[in-house]
């Protein structure tokens, strides 16, 4: 559909070839390009602002060897920007010393955190924890229930007290799982919550009363990973509104470049955690900061 | 836009608001192509002015005067079909019980049709949208065939005589080749019974420049008639459907605002323009 990045930049090097230095004429053409790639793969506007700014002091600084093609010393250079800002190595996830470690989930509605909680409560499964699912999303037509089929087939115990649609209190349910996990002896405890706009301020304070209620040693934001531009405002609101440890790209099976991945990381600072990659729980896997660099390139 | 005369900056500016509300680059450019020209021609001089034929642009690429009623019926002797479809998550399960609640206060018969056999509880959140709004679903068994489940609610409308069927179907990426095909074959069993009068597209007001992509294919597989455009409420401004009228000449029929069953709005062009210029342009 675009022109590949290295289309492009090779078309503004043609005429570069045989000098040392960038000029800074060579650096504002390359870095209006490779604007203009980011802003199509949906990096937000002021995030691509910040990255290029610093991408141009690298590119000023480095030495562009002559004998290869500069284009792709340039799409290198960005390469390797994008996989700094997206992560470098990536962080496992945080346990408690005393269990049970408490894994909130929160985003936007249909970002797929009911999905993510089955998928996380398989994995953990899998490597001989003992978790426990928790349905404090009581607010979406039959949540609790998607939750119990999910659970079902990660072969996770629910805590889901009360039904839903409407009916229940999340953060009494929030509150009560701690204890149950104790009686029944399970180290993890993953709490879904309801989908919430950042700027529903009675939704973003339950959340908050449902974090203070488990103390959560991680928060993870999953954010789709087909975003646009309203990824920096979300995420500054939950961010601000509940806090966050971690991040988890989802629906990454798709064909969208996810620049949202850059956004939501340079706004909150945290790590991505894992990618999720289809609707069936074992498509899971942990972030690689180099594939997402290549995916948001188009290389 | 906060600036009062035009120089670069408040040309820049014009361009940003455009990138931020998801326009597109490409969009983006041919309109404010068309915007200088018009200042050229026009001899416009403040920003005010600028901003307020900017709005006319927008509103111009979204052709107002296209019919955006919706298909839904009654028509003599057999029931408006409406098909659902879209990516996961964008909201046409929920979308689905709220065109059922406007089509149930406007004196219609519904029948809701569970063709998303493959979500956990899929067909339990449209049977509960179906008590909620008074709409009978038909559902077939959990991982069946969404074909056979669509055709067979479009059996039961026209046996009971009802005005519209709407069928939910499951949420798929639209690079998944096999799903699409899957899609296709529901609306090809259902065409067995007669035409499918809508085929509405759920366009996730979040989605940046994938929405493109999205209504491309989905309109190659079932001949999309319409965009619904979800989640409007939040601060997203869905300027992607720009690109999709322009493009594709799909146009955005509906709007959701909200997760309850009344939050569901026709599309006006000039309201949606005013808000995706609005607060931060
Ligand atoms: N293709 C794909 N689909 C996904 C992925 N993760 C979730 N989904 C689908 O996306 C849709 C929404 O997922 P949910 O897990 O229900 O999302 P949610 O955030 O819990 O939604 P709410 O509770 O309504 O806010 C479902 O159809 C899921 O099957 C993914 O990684 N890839
Ligand atoms: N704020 C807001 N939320 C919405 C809107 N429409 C749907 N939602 C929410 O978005 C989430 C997903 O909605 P669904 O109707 O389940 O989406 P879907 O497309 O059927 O999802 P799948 O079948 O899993 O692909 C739910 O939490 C809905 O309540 C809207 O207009 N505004
Ligand atoms: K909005
Ligand atoms: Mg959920
Ligand atoms: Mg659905």
């Amino acid at each position: 559909m675009f022109d590949t990045l290295s289309d492009r930049l090779s078309g503004i090097f043609t005429k570069l070839r045989g000098k040392g230095r960038l000029t800074d004429a060579d650096i504002d053409a390359t870095a209006r390009e490779i604007r203009l790639a980011l802003l199509e793969a949906d990096v937000a506007l002021p995030v691509v602002r910040a990255f290029i700014a610093s991408l141009k002091e690298r590119a000023r600084a480095a030495e562009v060897s002559q004998a290869l093609n500069p284009a792709q010393q340039i799409i290198k250079i960005v390469h390797e920007e994008l996989i700094n800002v997206l992560g470098g190595e990536a962080r496992r996830l945080r346990f408690a010393k005393q269990p049970p470690t408490v894994i909130m989930l929160a985003g936007l509605q249909g970002s797929g955190k009911t999905t993510l909680a089955g998928k996380l409560a398989r994995w953990l499964k899998g490597q001989g924890h003992q978790p426990l699912l928790v349905a404090c999303d009581l607010q979406r037509p039959n949540a609790v229930n998607q939750l119990q089929v999910l659970g079902g087939r990660a072969g996770v115990d629910v805590y889901a007290p009360q039904p839903g649609n409407g009916v229940g209190n999340p953060v009494q349910v929030a509150r009560d799982s701690i204890e149950h996990a104790q009686r029944a002896a399970k180290d993890i405890v993953i709490v879904d919550t309801a989908g919430r706009l950042g700027i529903d301020a009675e939704m973003m304070q339950q959340a908050a009363d449902i974090r203070d209620a488990v103390s959560p040693d991680e928060v993870i934001f999953v954010i789709d990973a087909m975003v646009g531009q309203d990824a920096v405002q979300t995420a500054e609101a939950f961010r601000d509104g509940v806090g966050i440890t971690g991040v988890v790209l989802s629906k990454l099976d798709g064909d969208a470049r996810g620049g949202a991945a850059l956004s939501v990381r340079h706004v909150t600072g945290e790590p991505i955690l894992f990618a999720s990659t289809g609707e069936k729980l074992e498509d899971f896997d942990v972030f690689h900061p180099d594939r997402m660099a290549s995916r948001i390139l188009g290389m | 836009l906060s600036r009062d005369h035009l120089d670069d900056e408040a040309w820049e500016e014009i361009e940003d608001s455009l990138i931020t509300a998801d326009v597109g680059v490409e969009a983006t450019q041919v309109i404010v192509e068309r915007l200088r020209e018009r200042v050229r021609v026009l001899g416009t001089r403040t920003v005010a002015e600028v901003r307020q034929q900017l709005a006319e642009e927008l509103i111009e690429a979204l052709e107002p005067g296209l019919d955006r009623t919706l298909k839904a019926g009654p028509f003599e002797g057999r029931p408006a079909v409406v098909l659902v479809v879209g990516v996961n998550g964008a909201g046409k399960t929920t979308t689905c019980g709220k065109i059922a609640r406007v089509l149930v206060a406007d004196g219609h018969t519904v029948v809701l049709g569970a063709a998303d056999t493959f979500r956990a509880a899929a067909s339990e959140q449209l049977a509960t949208w179906g008590e909620r709004v008074g709409a009978e679903t038909v559902r077939g068994p959990e991982g069946g065939d969404p074909a056979s489940v669509a055709f067979d609610a479009v059996k039961r409308g026209i046996d009971t005589g009802v005005h519209t069927v709407l069928i939910d179907t499951a949420g798929r990426l639209q690079n998944k080749v096999g799903l699409m095909d899957e899609l296709g074959k529901v609306k090809r069993v259902v065409e067995k019974h007669g035409p499918v009068d809508e085929a509405l597209l759920i366009l996730d007001a979040t989605t940046g420049q994938n929405g493109l992509e999205q209504a491309r294919v989905f309109t190659e597989v079932v001949d999309v008639t319409g965009v619904v455009l979800t989640k409007l409420d939040g601060t997203a401004k869905g300027g992607i459907v720009i690109a999709v009228q322009r493009k594709l000449g799909i146009p955005v029929k509906l709007v959701g605002l909200g997760e309850g069953p009344d939050d569901l709005a026709p599309f006006e062009p000039k309201a949606f323009v005013e808000a995706l210029l609005g607060s931060d342009g």
